[in-house]
């Protein structure tokens, strides 16, 4: 996911993901700015040493989850009790309340439906993920076996590409942005 | 290395001593009150024979349909026979093939009914005593599965808490000699807690003879009982034991064959408590409701035990931070006890619906007795230990962040105590006290004496050994642990 950038980005390809978390790690606390790094797979701990915001993900699922459970009661009291109340088991259908254990397994159902479904829609909303989107991929052989670094170029780029060098990196490419 | 200072010591002891002095005021003073309710519970059997004659426990299986206005009185009486006549149906034929007349059958009725208010009210300072010896035992054998798990499961993760969990497990030694006491003393009739032990019970023609209680006499007998009590007191504090020497050995010697050896202990403890801790619950809590069954019953107590331990060891480790020790553990440790104490108890929810929906459902007259007590008679204390047990601990420690600050920690924890005290207390009182229970003296002395001994056996047995391991084979795991 992409911002906008004013300075220009030196990209540093890497091949082992401890090398990738140390450089970040280094980097930051020169204060340099990592803007993304790409890799084939989830790195424990980089979220942070990114200085990565929390997702607000989670806060989201809550409130998915929630109007699932609403979703589920209205569903299940106007199918059974309001619209042709049903008579299961001689089991009381004159309030959807004296009912309601019967319900619980539809609630909690379509409270996990609701979380999961709609907090898969919004991660590929906020990542512009859609079908036929193309890869924001600088370099293919970040899903292979390699590690993918872009930082914000600021002060001399003689000085970044000799201390990328340092941290390991095996190829330092500037692009402008 | 953890000092348990003299006055800690005797702040535990204290509690104790005060614990055992406020049951016993409890005890006496139920004794004398016991009289009067004798009295105007025969006052109460006078009308309800006069209202019924002849058919009185056929009438008294309808107590549904009896509830009128007028009878608003002896209601009590009613759920107070039921407790220990359920299935009313099948009492009331047994009743009639015993009983020749019906003036026979009524004034058995009477007489038997008087018996019971009288059993329920000599009961209550029994039950008290064993709702919280059976809470505290929870506290203790929960930490002590949880131990056998780290070492079955491998976990690292855990490395730097093993000694809170092996100070717990001890904790367990104590509830158990009381629960031995008092399910023995049944034996001789001291108090009633246990229909199952009730003399004749099992003897075709005798006035207690109830059929139903017969047909489970080959697993429910005094001699199978008592050895069953043993194979559960001798298994579980073996493994206490066991897990305890191995862990302390490994400090002077080689971490990892130490390691190898709990690892082996933990398997076989884990097999063995996955049977006894369902067959313990039928034994110590299921049969107290002797004519009721549920198969998830065993899963259930268990999980109630769990979630309540992970509880003590969070409020534990908090202590232990508090007084400055263990410094390795962080907020990555307690997130995990959080979620652990998150996840059991919307565990212990799910098993308690599971149980509920199913009998509500099916609508049995056997199985709905059980919750038809608790709804009515137990309105209160239940809804109350649902909402401590499940809807309070999802809002507190739902999110992440709430689960790595020990303030929501801590009060989760203690909604999830208080919760499963009254759990315990729900599924225990009903069968053995009915409508005559209360929170008093006779509750409140044994909680304390408990929770003094617990206080002093954990932090005692904690003192004993350094709160990190030396040469366990994960340390390094646990102390980089991170999320």
């Amino acid at each position: 996911m992409g911002h906008t950038k004013h300075n220009p980005i030196v990209r540093a390809l890497f091949n082992d993901d401890d090398v990738v978390l140390d450089a970040v790690k280094d980097l930051r606390s020169s204060g340099y700015h990592i803007s993304e790094v790409y890799s084939p797979f989830p790195i424990h701990g980089l979220d942070e040493a990114m200085g990565l915001k929390r997702t607000r993900l989670s806060t989201a699922a809550f409130f998915y989850g929630l109007a699932g459970l609403f979703f589920a009661s209205w569903l299940t009291y106007y199918t059974m009790t309001a619209d042709w109340p049903q008579n299961i088991g001689g089991k009381p259908n004159a309030y959807w309340f004296l009912n309601m254990p019967a319900f619980v397994p539809v609630m909690f159902e379509l409270t996990v439906f609701f979380a999961a479904h709609l907090m898969c829609w919004s991660y590929f909303a906020v990542n512009k993920l859609y079908p036929g989107a193309k890869a924001q991929n600088p370099d293919p052989r970040t899903t292979d076996d390699h590690f993918l670094m872009e930082v914000e170029l600021e002060g001399k780029e003689t000085d970044l590409t000799k201390k990328l060098q340092e941290l390991g990196a095996l190829e330092i490419l500037k692009v402008e942005a | 290395m953890f000092e348990f200072k003299t006055k800690t010591k005797q702040m535990a002891i204290a509690l104790t001593v005060v614990g055992v002095i406020l049951w016993a005021v409890g005890f006496a003073l139920n004794g004398s009150s016991s009289h009067d309710a004798g009295h105007r519970h025969e006052a109460h059997t006078e009308e309800s024979h006069d209202s019924y004659p002849g058919e009185v426990h056929a009438a008294m299986i309808e107590s549904s349909s009896h509830q009128s206005a007028d009878h608003d009185d002896h209601v009590d009486d009613e759920y107070a026979d039921e407790t220990h006549d359920y299935p009313g149906e099948a009492h009331a034929a047994i009743v009639k093939s015993t009983h020749e007349s019906d003036d026979a059958h009524a004034e058995h009725g009477h007489e038997a009914h008087a018996e019971h208010a009288a059993h329920q009210i000599a009961n209550r300072p029994w039950s008290a005593i064993y709702v919280a010896a059976i809470f505290f035992l929870g506290l203790g054998l929960g930490q002590l599965f949880f131990l056998g798990i780290q070492y079955v499961a491998q976990a690292g993760w855990s490395a730097g808490l093993l000694r809170l969990m092996e100070a717990q497990s001890f904790a367990i030694v104590i509830p158990l000699i009381v629960i031995a006491i008092i399910a023995f003393l049944g034996f001789g009739h001291v108090h009633h807690l246990f229909h199952w032990m009730a003399e004749g019970i099992h003897i075709k023609g005798h006035e207690n003879y109830d059929a139903i209680i017969a047909g489970k006499r080959s697993f429910l007998n005094p001699t199978f009982f008592t050895i069953r009590i043993l194979i559960y007191i001798g298994g579980w504090i073996w493994a206490a034991k066991m897990l305890r020497k191995y862990s302390l050995l490994s400090d002077s010697g080689d971490g990892a064959a130490m390691w190898k050896k709990n690892r082996g202990i933990a398997a076989a403890f884990t097999v063995f408590y996955a049977v006894t801790s369902s067959t313990s619950a039928w034994d110590l809590i299921m049969s107290i409701d002797t004519h009721w069954f549920s198969t998830l019953f065993g899963w259930y107590t268990f999980a109630g035990m769990f979630v309540s331990s992970f509880a003590a060891l969070i409020l534990l480790t908090l202590y232990m931070k508090g007084q400055g020790h263990m410094e390795w553990i962080n907020e990555n440790h307690l997130h995990d006890l959080g979620k652990f104490m998150f996840a059991f108890s919307v565990f212990w929810t799910y098993l308690w619906f599971s149980q509920f929906v199913l009998i509500w459902y099916a609508n049995i007259p056997e199985e709905v007795t059980y919750y038809m007590q608790r709804f009515e008679q137990y309105k209160v204390p239940f809804f109350t230990m649902l909402s401590l047990n499940f809807i309070l601990p999802v809002l507190a420690v739902l999110s992440r962040p709430a689960k790595r600050v020990p303030g929501t920690v801590v009060m989760a924890a203690i909604f999830v105590l208080v919760g499963h005290y009254m759990d315990h207390y729900v599924m225990i009182m009903p069968g053995t006290v009915a409508d005559r229970y209360g929170f008093g003296l006779l509750e409140l002395g044994p909680i304390l004496f408990f929770a003094g001994l617990y206080i002093y056996v954990v932090l005692s047995s904690v003192a004993k050994a350094p709160l990190m391991h030396k040469n366990h084979p994960m340390l390094t795991e646990s102390k980089n642990f991170h999320q």
